[in-house]
């Protein structure tokens, strides 16, 4: 057991194992970790990225709802109103059509009114004529007293 | 050590026979071919994993090789971020190396003790050491080189007057500057010392204590070297970790400036 020429020998080894250690394998395996850490970092930046894009969208969508539903309760409001409206509308018109008929119907009642009282009065005269023909007889002339008669028959009138 | 005593027989003899090593050559110029073999093997292993994974690297969901050499890398940078604030190509992958390195180098331990010599042995190999960490050339040869690369970052981001200055003038100030110098080299020099000390103490401790239950009878030896492998596998993880840190702590003192 002694130092001897083995040493130099075993320094040659290292010194080759070294170097082929810091040319050719650290340097790739090193890289490749590194850039591994840096797309896990990446890829995380990103997923908290897509995170908040999410947590954006989805205020962006309430908010669209949102709108949404105040302007249909502003068109149900509308048409409701608008509805309302018309009722009442047609209700007028209704009513007016109401009166017009009633107003017409009077005034046919009213000229059928005058044509009966016409034809009675006529037939009144017809019947006091006849009357006061068959009590009078055959005196009466109808010539004579025409005039007697028609003023009768105005006054009926 | 007494690595000449080959001829012993019994117990001693099986325990000089496990923790000599499968040399060639002589005196300084002596090599160690097991721990050389067996270290290259491990790294070529580590080399041929994370290369693997790397070349499949992708930024998408990666797969399971990809994945596991991703956990080692995480945890290695964590660690290079915890303790050296500069800017450098040159640490984190430095400290991926000595981690994982080290690491399988302590995992050799846990193969039984005689699996790998009685191979060795039926091909004609007499001596087989596995576990480079029980060799301090290799532990002196990896620790060293972190002192090398010490020295090297203290002069260029201090600038060698800086370094100078650093090891004159702290920490008592130029009165005693003898002083301050003796005791920064004790400093400087203890780090490579204490970093291929503590890895070969612990791994050839353990590796002794596998070969020491290798000698009881055969039914006392699982419950005995069943718990201390599992000790182990916190020992060797932790011995890989400890180095690991270690150089990245030095070399961050290296690059700050006082």
């Amino acid at each position: 057991m002694s130092i001897n020429a083995t040493l130099i020998g075993q320094m040659i080894t290292f010194a080759l194992l070294v170097w082929f250690t810091m040319k050719y394998i650290w340097p790739p395996l090193f890289d490749s970790l590194e850039e591994r850490r840096k797309k896990i970092a990446d890829g995380l930046a990103a997923a908290e990225k897509g995170q908040e894009q999410i947590i954006l969208a989805e205020k962006k969508a309430k908010g669209v709802i949102k709108e949404a539903k105040e302007q249909s309760s502003e068109i149900v409001t509308l048409a409701q109103k608008r509805a309302n409206e018309i009722v009442e509308e047609s209700k007028d018109t209704a009513k007016k059509e109401g009166e017009r008929l009633i107003l017409a119907a009077k005034a046919q009642i009213e000229q059928e009114i005058q044509q009966a009282k016409e034809g009675l009065r006529q037939q009144v005269a017809e019947l006091a004529l006849s009357a006061a023909e068959q009590i009078l007889g055959a005196e009466i002339d109808k010539a004579k007293h025409q005039d007697i008669i028609s003023k009768v028959s105005n006054q009926l009138g | 050590m007494a690595s000449e005593v080959h001829a012993a027989e019994g117990a001693t003899g099986y325990i000089i026979h496990h923790l000599t090593p499968l040399h060639f050559g002589e005196g300084f110029w002596t090599l160690h071919l097991d721990t050389l073999f067996f270290s290259a093997v491990l790294g070529g292993l580590f080399v041929w994993f994370f290369k693997t994974a790397a070349e499949k690297a992708t930024s998408e969901v990666p797969g399971l090789v990809q994945n596991f050499a991703e956990l080692l890398i995480e945890f290695v940078d964590n660690q290079v971020k915890d303790s050296f604030h500069g800017h450098s190509k040159l640490i984190a992958p430095l400290a991926l190396t000595i981690f994982c390195w080290v690491f399988l180098w302590n995992f050799m331990d846990l193969f039984p003790v005689d699996i790998f010599p009685l191979i060795g042995s039926l091909m004609g190999i007499e001596y087989l050491r596995v576990v480079p960490s029980t060799d301090l050339n290799a532990t002196f040869a990896m620790s060293i080189s972190v002192f090398c690369l010490i020295i090297f970052y203290s002069i260029k981001i201090k600038g060698p007057w800086g370094f100078a200055k650093e090891l004159m003038f702290q920490p008592f100030g130029p009165w005693l500057l003898p002083f301050n110098l003796l005791l920064k080299l004790v400093e400087e020099i203890a780090k490579p010392i204490s970093l291929a000390l503590r890895l070969f103490g612990n791994l050839y401790a353990g590796e002794l204590i596998f070969i020491l239950i290798a000698l009881l009878p055969w039914y006392i030896q699982p419950v005995l070297s069943f718990p201390w492998a599992i000790f182990h596998i916190l020992i060797i993880t932790l011995q890989a970790f400890i180095f690991m840190v270690l150089t990245i702590v030095y070399l961050s003192m290296a690059h700050e400036d006082h």
